[in-house]
Formats: structure tokens, sequence, C-alpha cells
């Protein structure tokens, strides 16, 4: 039998930010995109517990809910943009957004 | 009534603010009336103030505080009321008031007839700030006020091209004079540590050195030089006379030009701590009193004959201050103030009657249409030319005693007086009988005729005081000179000769010389056209030089006014477009250009942002695993 040490926690963890990291980057759709941030959220999450257990405390846990609520929040604002956007252009690709070009 | 002498300087101040707001719509003739009320107010008010003058013989003058507005350095404001400002107070604003009333009927039918009265009133509050001023920075500051109200004034018909020019002109010589003038009064409180005349006149003796004083006392004669119209800076007074006329009766004159002459006499203390200063200014007043008079012999414009005049006698005025003899000159500033305001508007009433017209070669004949223009003008020309028993004659009279008296130089300065009094005489009486006499030369359609009697009153009244006012100071009376005494307690007055001999005998050369110059003028210009135009020619060249000014103007404008313009332009095109100006584009094209350089990096597409943003992510990534963080 295998033990599961904390080092597995946070290699998942590198993997799933990774994966995230590199939706971001690849993706145009604005709701992917979205998804993909989150993933990254939750990877960090991910290290905050395990790390927070590896040590014994409660700290990882407590920045863990934090994250969480600002993640919600963060969730209401995008999808609202992400949402008005679509409205405007009935398309949710971000390359198209780039009015802002110097 | 010596509380109350703020309002002196108040009510004109009043009348031109209040005429500035509601002058348009109070109109022809009422804003001419509020006008000369309010300086004849302060005509009232000051001769109630100088009452205790008149009666104790010997008082002493006192200073008025105002308001302190900067006692640490004397410059506070506070009026020095003694006689010789009583004297300045009672010229300005008599004077003032005729030449008030008489506006009145010379700017008939001026759109900016309020305007016109709004500058007087202006004119007459900063002039009696000039002299009422208790501290050298209220003098200062009346000296840059009446500049201002003269160039306004010069320039208020400034349609005219030429008055535009006039007013820049007189404006600019102006500022050069009072360069000097300011530099002055940087030595006075470098010295004295304080602007007030109680604390500068009284420590003269102790404080200043004799070269210090001269210096003090030359760089005001170039102020004065400036203001009063005298070699070299005289040039902007004739080119004044594009203002209206009763501006260049009360501004041009009778008081602002004698600012000079003022100034002078206020500071004598420190003339007589550098004696060589007020030696330098009688010369130059004398130079100027010869070049001026030459001048005004032959010139055709009535104003222009009186202006030269003026500069002439102001020349006066300086010798008679220049060697001490303060009140000698004050006396001539005031009987000068009388009947060259008088020749002023009666020029201005000929004018008025000619449909504008100037040139005196279009004149003549004008006594039967004019009487009381050329009566009065006649009178006025009389005592200009120091006939006795007029004004004139008093006053001059007494200038050229104290330059014999004094001996040496003084004889030249008396010699040169004399030449001038003879050309004065001859000048004057030439411009009288080339406008009143002789065969009608108007140009068609003129019709000349008397002025309404707004201006003739004015011109009787200055002719009354034009023969009466020389009675104030004769040898055989010297009420001014007791009037003026307290005023000059700190220094030494210079005197003509003593004695009835002596007086008689100067009186009878100057008469001569006076006599003389009336008799030539009026042997050729009493006869046809024909026969003073062939006495003309007969000068040649010379006349030429005269009717040209001695081309003064042109002298200046190659020597200054040229190469200064191609200086100014030089730096303005040149160095300023070029140098400067490149300078500043310079920066703005480099970072115009770093901007369009680097701008391509923003594309506006996410990804590209967020490659940057992990890529620099990694870069801290790897140097903190690599390098642990620098630590």
């Amino acid at each position: 039998m295998i033990e599961v040490t904390a080092g597995w926690y946070l290699s998942l963890a590198a993997v799933l930010f990774s994966i995230g990291l590199l939706g971001i980057l690849v993706r145009r759709n604005a709701l992917i995109m979205f998804m993909c941030v989150e993933l990254m959220l939750n990877a960090v999450n991910l290290t905050f517990v395990a790390a927070g257990r590896a040590l014994g405390n409660l700290e990882g846990q407590v920045a863990v809910f934090f994250v969480l609520v600002v993640a919600a929040a963060e969730v209401v604002v995008g999808l609202a943009i992400i949402v008005a956007i679509f409205r405007r252009r009935e398309s949710a690709s971000v390359d198209e957004l780039a009015s802002l070009r110097g | 009534m010596t509380d109350a002498i703020w309002l002196v300087i108040a009510l004109p101040l009043a009348g031109a603010v209040f005429l500035h707001f509601f002058g348009r719509r109070l109109g022809e003739p009422l804003a001419g009336i509020i006008g000369t009320l309010s300086v004849a107010a302060s005509f009232a008010v000051g001769f109630a103030a100088a009452l205790p003058f008149i009666v104790e013989e010997g008082a002493h003058g006192e200073t008025v505080m105002l308001w302190e507005w900067m006692p640490a350095i004397g410059a506070n404001l506070e009026i020095a009321w003694d006689s010789l400002a009583a004297v300045m107070t009672l010229i300005i604003t008599g004077v003032g008031t005729l030449i008030h009333v008489f506006s009145i009927g010379y700017m008939h039918g001026d759109e900016r007839f309020a305007r016109f009265f709004t500058y007087l009133n202006l004119f007459i509050a900063s002039m009696l700030t000039l002299v009422l001023g208790g501290n050298f920075a209220m003098v200062f500051m009346g000296w840059e006020l009446v500049g201002l109200c003269s160039y306004l004034l010069i320039s208020f018909w400034y349609t005219k091209p030429s008055a535009a020019a006039a007013g820049k002109k007189a404006f600019i010589v102006n500022r050069i004079g009072d360069f000097g003038f300011m530099i002055g009064l940087m030595l006075v409180f470098t010295n004295f540590g304080t602007l007030a005349f109680d604390g500068v006149f009284e420590r003269v003796p102790e404080i200043l050195d004799e070269g210090t004083a001269t210096a003090i006392g030359l760089l005001f004669l170039v102020g004065a030089a400036g203001k009063s119209a005298q070699i070299p800076l005289y040039v902007w007074l004739p080119d004044a006379m594009e203002g209206p006329t009763p501006v260049s009766a009360l501004i041009h004159a009778a008081t602002m030009v004698t600012a000079g002459v003022y100034l002078v006499a206020r500071t004598a203390p420190i003339f007589e701590a550098g004696p060589n200063a007020g030696l330098v200014v009688a010369i130059v007043g004398a130079l100027t009193a010869l070049w001026a008079a030459s001048i005004a012999i032959a010139q055709s414009d009535i104003k222009k004959v009186l202006a030269y005049s003026t500069v002439s006698q102001l020349g006066y005025m300086f010798i008679a201050v220049g060697l001490g003899g303060y009140i000698a000159g004050i006396f001539h500033l005031m009987t000068h103030a009388f009947f060259k305001a008088l020749l002023f508007l009666g020029s201005g009433s000929v004018i008025h009657g000619m449909h504008d017209e100037q040139d005196m070669n279009k004149m003549g004949g004008l006594l039967k249409k004019m009487p009381v223009t050329g009566i009065t003008m006649g009178v006025a020309t009389l005592a200009i030319a120091g006939i006795p028993p007029l004004a004139g004659f008093w006053s001059k009279d007494e200038i050229l005693g104290v330059a014999f008296e004094y001996g040496g130089v003084g004889i030249v300065l008396w010699v040169i007086g004399l030449v001038t009094a003879l050309i004065t005489a001859f000048y004057m009486t030439r411009q009288w009988f080339m406008v009143f006499t002789g065969e009608p030369r108007w140009d068609k359609g003129v019709e000349p005729h008397e002025s309404p009697r707004s201006m003739t009153v004015p011109l009787v009244v200055l002719a009354v005081l034009t023969v009466g006012a020389g009675f104030l100071n004769t040898p055989f009376r010297l009420t001014l000179e007791h009037f003026l005494e307290p005023s000059f307690e700190l220094v030494k007055v210079a005197h003509p000769p003593e004695g009835w001999g002596m007086f008689a005998l100067l009186a009878a050369i100057s008469v001569g010389a006076g006599f003389a110059g009336m008799a030539m003028a009026g042997f050729v210009y009493s006869r046809p056209r024909e026969i003073w135009e062939r006495f003309q020619q007969g000068f040649g060249r010379l006349w030429e030089a005269w009717a040209a000014a001695y081309r003064v103007d042109d002298i200046y404008g190659a020597t200054l006014v040229t190469p200064g313009r191609k200086l100014s332009e030089r730096l303005a095109f040149t160095f300023d477009a070029g140098g400067i100006d490149g300078l500043v584009n310079g920066v703005g094209r480099a970072v115009r250009s770093v901007g369009t350089r680097t701008r391509v990096l923003q594309t506006g597409l996410v990804r590209n942002y967020g490659v940057g943003f992990v890529a620099g992510l990694l870069a801290v990534v790897i140097w903190l695993v690599v390098a642990g963080g620098g630590v």
C-alpha cells in the first residue's frame, strides 16, 4: 500500500494549476477561460488544505474559505460581464475584444 | 481740513470709478459735468486745506498717515501736505477744472465722451498721488499712473494709426526714464533703509557722501528727463499732440510734464548734497530750451509749435531747479501752467472752429471770426514772450536772475536763456500772426466760428490768471516765496541778484530780447504770405532742419529702434523659434517616437497579455528556485 503524503496532493494541485493556466493561454471562449481560472483557484485551495494538514494547523483551511468567498464574488461579476458582452456581440470570443489595441 | 486731505485724491478717483460704470448711461453732457464737479470739489478741499499756509506765513507742513501699507520700508499711503504740495495741488485741480469745462465743449459729439472724462479724472487723481505722496513709493505709483493715463489719452482716438503709435512711443520713452528713476529709488533705499520722505531728507547730510548723492541725482534726472521731455528723451512729447487738445493742455503742458521739475524740487536736499547733479540738470535744461525753441520756429502745425515750446519752457524750469532756484522753478511751473494751458486751449478752440484743421498755412485772418480766442491767445503770447507785467515775465526773469547770480557756467546758461527768450518771442508771435491776421487761407468749405461758451469761459479765466499770476512773486512782494519757504527749509534756495539796479538791468535785457523777437516776427508775418515765405526760404537748409526737428526721430530710428527691432526679430524667429522651440519640440518628438515603437506591444488580445504574465511568473519562480530568492 502506497502512503499518500502531502507531496501527492501538491503534485495534483500543480497539475491542476498548469491545466488551468494552459487553458487560459490557448482557449478563446471567455466562458472556458473563466472555468480555467476557477480550476487554478481550486488548485491553490488544494495546496492550502494539504499544507495546513501537513503542518497541523488551521490557517490553511481559513485561507481557503476566504478564497472561496472571493471566487464566488468574482464569478458573479465575471459572468455578468460575459453575459453583457455576449448580448452586444453575439460572441464570447476574447479575440474579438481587442478595441484597446495600441 | 488737513485731516480730510485724502479727499483731494479720493474725489477725482471716485469720479473716475463712477464714470467708468455709469458714464455711458449718463451720456452727454452729464458725464462731463460730473467729471468737472469732482475735480472742482477736489480744488475746493485743497484750497481749504491750503488756507493755514496762506493765513500764517511760514506754517509748516505735516504728514497725514492714511493706511500702513509696508511700514518696514517706509512705503505707506501717506500724504505730505506742505506748501509745495499745496501749490501743486491747486495748479493741478484749478487748471484741471478749467480744462474739464473746456472739454465739455471740445469733446461734444464724440462717441466716447464719457470715457474721456473717466480718463481725465483718473489722471487728476494719479497726478495728485504723485505730488501729495509722502514717500517715494507713492510718488513712484503716481509717476507710473500718470504715464498710463498719458498713454490712454494720447491714443484716445486709437482707430487713427498715428495716435496709437504716438501713445506707444510716449509710453516706451517714458519707460526708459522710469528705469533710471527706479534705480535711483533703490539707491535711496539701500542708503537710508526707508522710502519715507521724513526718514530721508533730514538725514541726507549725515548719510550720503557726495558721490552717492550725485549718482542718485543723475538717476532722478533720467526719470525727470523722460517725464518732463528733456534731451534726449523729449521726442515723445511732440508726437503726443495726436491726443485731443484738452489732453495736450492738461497733461502735456500744465501738469504731468512738470512732474520732473517737481521731483527735483521735492528731492532738493539730495541735489544739494551732490551739486554736480544739479548742474547737469541745469545744463540739460538749457540745451533743451534752446534746442526745442529752434525747432518750434519752423513748425507749421499749430500744436507742434506749442509742443516744442513746452519742451523749451520745461528746460527753463530745469535750469532753475538745477541751480537751486527751486522757488523760481515752481513759480515758472505755475505761470507756465496758466499761459501754456491757455495757448493749448486756444489752439483747440481754433482747431475746433476750423473743422479740425491744424496747419497754420491754411489759417489766417481768424481774429474777426474768433475774437475771444484771438485776444486771449494774444495775451498768452505776450506772457510767454516775457513782456511785463504779464506772468511769464516775472517767472522767466527770476530764472534768468538765478542763472546770472550763479556765475561761471551760470552766465553761459543765462545767455542761452536769453537767446531762447528771443526765439520764443519770435515763434509765438509768428504763430499768432499766422493764425489770426492776414488774408484768410482757409480750405474751401471751412467756415470758422467762435467756440461755445463752455470753451471760451475757461480761456478768459486762464487769460486773467496769465495776467495776474505774476504778481504772486515779484521783487516788490515775494508772496509765493514766503509761502514756499517752509518746504525748502533743509536747503539753501538760490535767488536772483539783490538790488533794484541789477533787477532793472537784467529785466531790461530780457525784455529787450523779448521785444526784439516779437518785432522781428511781427515785421515779417504781419505782411502778405509771399514775403514771409521768402523770409523762410532765406534760411535755406537751416529752416528745413528746424522744420524736420533736426531729424532726431530718424536718427533714433536708425541707431536705436531698427537695431533693437532686428535684435528682437533674431531672438524671436531664430533663437526662440529654432532654439527654445526646437528643444521643446525635440523632447516631444522623442517621446512620441518611443511611443510609436512601443505601441505594437499593446495588441488588445487577452492571451498575449496572459503570455507576458506567465512569462513573468515563470521568471520569478526560476529566480526563486535557482538563486533562492537572493537570500
